[in-house]
């Protein structure tokens, strides 16, 4: 009698996606501290009037959500693999993760907020 | 006929290894141990620190002032400075990470003399923002 041969369920393949937009989301910022680091020796804001004027144009404020959009997926895709690797048992493991989760998410709307304010 | 795995024997105890001393570490193992460490701090407590300093600095001017201020201190400049360096690190050891993804300088004598370049870099870069600072 033959046994009905079923598959380890593994190999979905999610990995990949969050391997490859954590290469893009780095591309993104490393472009973006690039340029701040530009903004920031070229002009270096010296005044409350200045560092204002800084994220005060909707490019600066919209490459900046980029940024911190990016910075969140990111951070993400890293303290999970950080947790992965560390923490085994599953429930620890999976609330840490939640938590990271409401954290970013947090910081999302707070980013926001600071940077279109009033 | 039948493709069914074998059973795997039960799990035998396996050795553990704990030296948790870097020393012994060739430069591509630092950049990656670094890669984490620096990445864990980023995220707790750089980015909120960050948020925080972004939410007082551009909210007020009396919050600029207390931000400038509190970073004439010397303890201050010292711990902000080892928060640029896990980002400087994480920057450039980023860079050499997909540098090798695209299996650029992938080979072991290339991949660690881009090692130490990273360390290096880091490094310096932590320096040139230090001097800066002073």
């Amino acid at each position: 009698m033959v046994k009905a041969y079923t598959k380890m369920p593994v190999g979905a393949h999610y990995g990949t996606t969050g391997w490859l937009l954590q290469r893009l989301t780095a591309v993104i910022m490393a472009v973006y501290t690039l340029g701040m680091l530009v903004c920031l020796l070229w002009d270096a804001p010296a005044t409350y009037t200045d560092w204002k004027a800084l994220f005060a144009g909707p490019f600066v404020r919209v490459a900046t959500m980029f940024f911190v959009m990016a910075l969140l997926y990111h951070a993400w895709i890293g303290m999970r693999d950080i947790f992965m690797d560390y923490v085994k048992p599953t429930g620890i493991r999976l609330a840490l993760q939640f938590a990271v989760v409401v954290a970013l998410l947090f910081y999302l709307i707070w980013a926001a907020a600071i940077l279109w304010a009033r | 006929m039948s493709s069914a795995p074998t059973p795997r024997p039960a799990q035998q105890s396996r050795p553990k290894y704990y030296d948790l001393s870097l020393a012994h570490l060739p430069p591509p193992g630092l950049v990656s141990i670094f890669h984490r460490v620096s990445g864990l701090l980023l995220f707790f407590p750089v980015l909120p620190l960050l948020l925080y300093a972004m939410y007082a600095t551009l909210g007020s001017e009396a919050g600029y002032t207390r931000w400038h201020d509190f970073f004439t201190r010397p303890a201050v400049k010292l711990i902000a400075l080892a928060f640029f360096w896990a980002y400087a690190h994480h920057f450039f050891a980023g860079i050499r990470y997909l540098l090798l993804d695209l299996h650029w300088g992938i080979a072991k004598a290339p991949a660690r003399t881009s090692a130490v370049a990273v360390l290096v870099c880091g490094a310096l870069a932590t320096l040139l923002v230090g001097v800066r600072a002073w």
